[in-house]
């Protein structure tokens, strides 16, 4: 980064701690029993579908919701405290911003919040502006900006206190695809200069393409913890997958998908086999119990077969 | 249609209060306008008896028989303490203080020769009034004669001999051209109506009071007497106040757009407390009822001739304080609300309450003496008061410490309450 952080962090503790985190709403336990680790300089994936938990687990670590159980700390520090305060950097998953001030305007408050002044508050603001590509938009409204513009003055806003660990709450939802590979840009300069992270998100792809370990997130619980490659060998070994699709796929075709150790979704059977000699194994199979196939394929296993194999459903549900 | 319906049906609070909002301004219209008689409020009347004959105390009775009339010989008791009688100073003082609008000062010799139709022969009845009651003057003046014809039988025919002995015993020569200068000056006075009217209304504020009136009354302003601007500071307080409130309400709302967008948790996630938040919007609130009132009062002093630049220490102070009085209730009525839409119907419903009953839409005095009591719960009514004894009565500053207590008092209870109401928005 171009000018020093806001606050000095002992590097011997760990960025942010979670133990046995518990949030209820009601009868609904949104966060159940959390507990994780984020390591310096580590990006961590949140991954898991929408109402999975993340974003409470998100506002718990940032103070914002009281867990029923618990504890967060920020370089051991209590995670309502000032000095995690000003250690943690957020961006919510919607847009937090004065719609009727600019893009500087805005950074500036925000950074006044944080309690920057003068020349520190000036610094910060450049490198925001600059960070998130916005220097030559830095006097626009931001009810003037572009969908995309909009999300990365968001970020931006969440880094201007120069924060060691940063939670991102969803931060490409609504854009579009040539907008979010400039956030991942901008993401991927966060990681180069060792910001911890944790990044939450319900695409396989960002997960893969932006996390060092990737935590997977259902029903409030933590179900699979590791790297991408470590989650994959985890569920699968050295199994493949095979995705068969039928041309009618009916409660006979879901019958028989099931019988074979499969997992029928959206017309689509799903098996993991050892070998490739399974393959012709299972289309004499399907033709001898007169299930017609349209295409059939071999895959390796990903983040989202993971899923599929931990959760028994898509994760985009 | 039927979505707004549907989504009217679903905010619950903007409902009732679409419904309760107009039935509830017009029962307080109705109580101020359309009460029983005996609850309409007494014109409250300040008299000095300084004749002490038997004619100056049977007027006195006869007005203290009038229904509509307060008649006070002396203040209020101080601590069980009975209080000496108004003198001509004290009364003076008493309608400059806004104890009571009018002040009657019967004067020494006033007995020997009460009535005089057409002309003073001797001492005259002192009315002595707060020009800034329009209607307590008038309502007295005209009871006075009343009172004049019923309650002194005894002297009206004393004094008919008396003027009969004087004008009509004997028809001397002498008496007889009395009479005619007297017909002669009736019957100019007539004529002189009669050509001046049609061109130029008579003023009523101009006309002799005592023409034609057996009891010769002298009328004098003690408040106000050399301000050209009647009641125009008045309505520049009145008016203020309310809008002043309006504002408050807006700022505060600002509180609910925070909360609805995300930014309060965010600016909450930072080093900024909750505490700190709402100190601020006050500040903010105060800034700008605060510039509301100088923009105002500057349009008054410019276009209206207001003395604003001689009044200015007063000015400020009770300024800062209705500011702060109302940028608490628009913290209050923020707080207490969920979402924009609730605090549209019940701040309007809040302020339009408040500034009927406070005396922002027409003053106090009109009113039932039961809600100009319940007027003394409104801000706008302390402002009001604090902003005339600077602009009317030209009282020190040291004179507004009832009502700057008062409305600094209010702030800190009402914001003290909204801090409470806003904890909900620091956790969830």
């Amino acid at each position: 980064m171009a000018s020093a952080p806001a606050v000095s962090i002992p590097s011997s503790l760990l960025p942010l701690q979670i133990e046995g985190l518990v949030k209820r709403f009601g009868e609904v336990t949104a966060v159940n029993g959390i507990t994780l680790e984020l390591k310096s300089g580590e990006c961590l994936g949140l991954l898991g579908p929408n109402g999975a938990g993340k974003t409470t687990l998100i506002r718990s670590i940032v103070g914002r919701i009281v867990p029923d159980a618990g504890t967060v700390s920020i370089f051991g520090e209590r995670a309502d405290s000032s000095a995690a305060r000003m250690a943690l950097g957020w961006v919510p998953q919607e847009l937090a911003l004065y719609w009727a001030l600019t893009c500087r305007e805005n950074l500036e408050s925000f950074g006044q919040f944080h309690g920057l002044r003068r020349a520190a508050l000036k610094s910060a603001v450049e490198w925001c502006l600059d960070w998130a590509a916005l220097t030559d938009r830095a006097q626009e409204p931001v009810k003037n900006l572009s969908g995309g513009m909009r999300r990365r003055l968001n970020m931006a806003a969440g880094l201007i206190h120069r924060p060691q660990v940063i939670l991102m709450d969803e931060p490409t939802v609504g854009v579009d695809p040539q907008a979010r590979n400039r956030i991942f840009e901008m993401i991927e300069k966060l990681s180069g200069e060792g910001i911890s992270m944790i990044y939450t998100t319900h695409y396989m792809e960002e997960a893969e393409r932006l996390c060092d370990r990737i935590a997977i997130i259902d029903h409030g619980r933590i179900i699979a913890l590791g790297t991408r490659d470590e989650l994959v060998r985890n569920a699968f070994a050295s199994r493949s997958e095979v995705l068969a699709r039928f041309t009618n796929a009916d409660a006979a075709v879901a019958a028989w998908v099931k019988e074979r150790g499969g997992i029928l979704e959206n017309g689509i059977a799903r098996f993991t086999i050892v070998h490739a000699t399974e393959i012709a194994e299972l289309l004499d199979a399907a033709a001898k119990a007169g299930h017609e196939l349209a295409d059939i394929s071999l895959r390796k296993p990903n983040l989202e077969s993971v899923f599929l194999h931990l959760t028994g459903r898509e994760l985009r549900d | 249609m039927r979505t707004a319906l549907i989504a009217l049906r679903r905010d619950r609070g903007a409902l009732a209060l679409s419904f309760i909002l107009p039935i509830g301004f017009f029962t307080i219209f109705a109580v101020i306008f359309g009460g029983r008689h005996d609850t309409m409020p007494k014109v409250s009347l300040l008299v000095v008896d300084e004749d002490h004959s038997a004619t100056s105390q049977s007027l006195i009775r006869g007005l203290e028989r009038e229904g509509s009339l307060s008649v006070k010989a002396r203040p209020a008791p101080k601590q069980g303490v009975e209080q000496p009688e108004y003198t001509a100073a004290t009364a003076e003082a008493a309608v400059k203080a806004g104890v009571a609008s009018v002040a009657l000062i019967v004067p020494h010799g006033f007995g020997e020769n009460p009535i005089s139709f057409g002309g003073a022969n001797g001492p005259t009845i002192q009315l002595l009034k707060d020009s800034s009651d329009m209607v307590a003057p008038q309502v007295i003046a005209g009871l006075l004669q009343k009172v004049a014809m019923t309650s002194m039988p005894d002297v009206m025919a004393e004094q008919g001999s008396k003027y009969m002995d004087e004008y009509a015993g004997g028809f001397t020569p002498e008496q007889k051209k009395r009479i005619d200068a007297g017909l002669e000056a009736l019957r100019r006075r007539d004529s002189a109506e009669n050509s001046a009217q049609p061109t130029a209304p008579a003023d009523p504020n101009r006309a002799d009071p005592n023409r034609g009136m057996p009891i010769p009354v002298t009328t004098r302003d003690v408040v106000g007497e050399n301000k050209n601007n009647g009641m125009v500071s008045y309505y520049a307080a009145a008016v203020s106040v309310m809008f002043l409130l309006f504002t408050a309400s807006s700022a505060g709302g600002t509180l609910l757009d925070e909360a609805e967008n995300g930014t309060l948790d965010r600016v909450l996630s930072s080093r900024v407390t909750m505490g700190t938040l709402m100190a601020g919007k006050l500040c903010y609130c105060v800034l700008l009822a605060f510039s509301q009132l100088v923009v105002m009062f500057v349009w008054a002093w410019l276009v209206f001739k207001v003395d604003l630049i001689s009044h200015i220490p007063g000015f400020v102070v009770i300024g800062l304080s209705t500011a702060f009085a109302v940028g608490a209730l628009g913290m209050l009525l923020a707080s207490i609300c969920r979402t924009r839409a609730q605090l549209g119907p019940l701040s309007t419903l809040v302020i339009l309450t408040m500034s009927s009953i406070g005396g922002s839409m027409f003053p106090r005095y009109f009113m039932p003496e039961a809600i100009q009591k319940v007027g003394l719960l409104t801000i706008n009514a302390w402002a009001i008061d604090g902003f005339t004894k600077i602009f009317w009565r030209d009282e020190p500053v040291s004179h507004l410490w009832p009502q700057v207590a008062v409305l600094l008092g209010v702030g800190v209870a009402l914001f003290a309450i909204a801090r409470r109401l806003a904890r909900r928005w620091v956790y969830s």
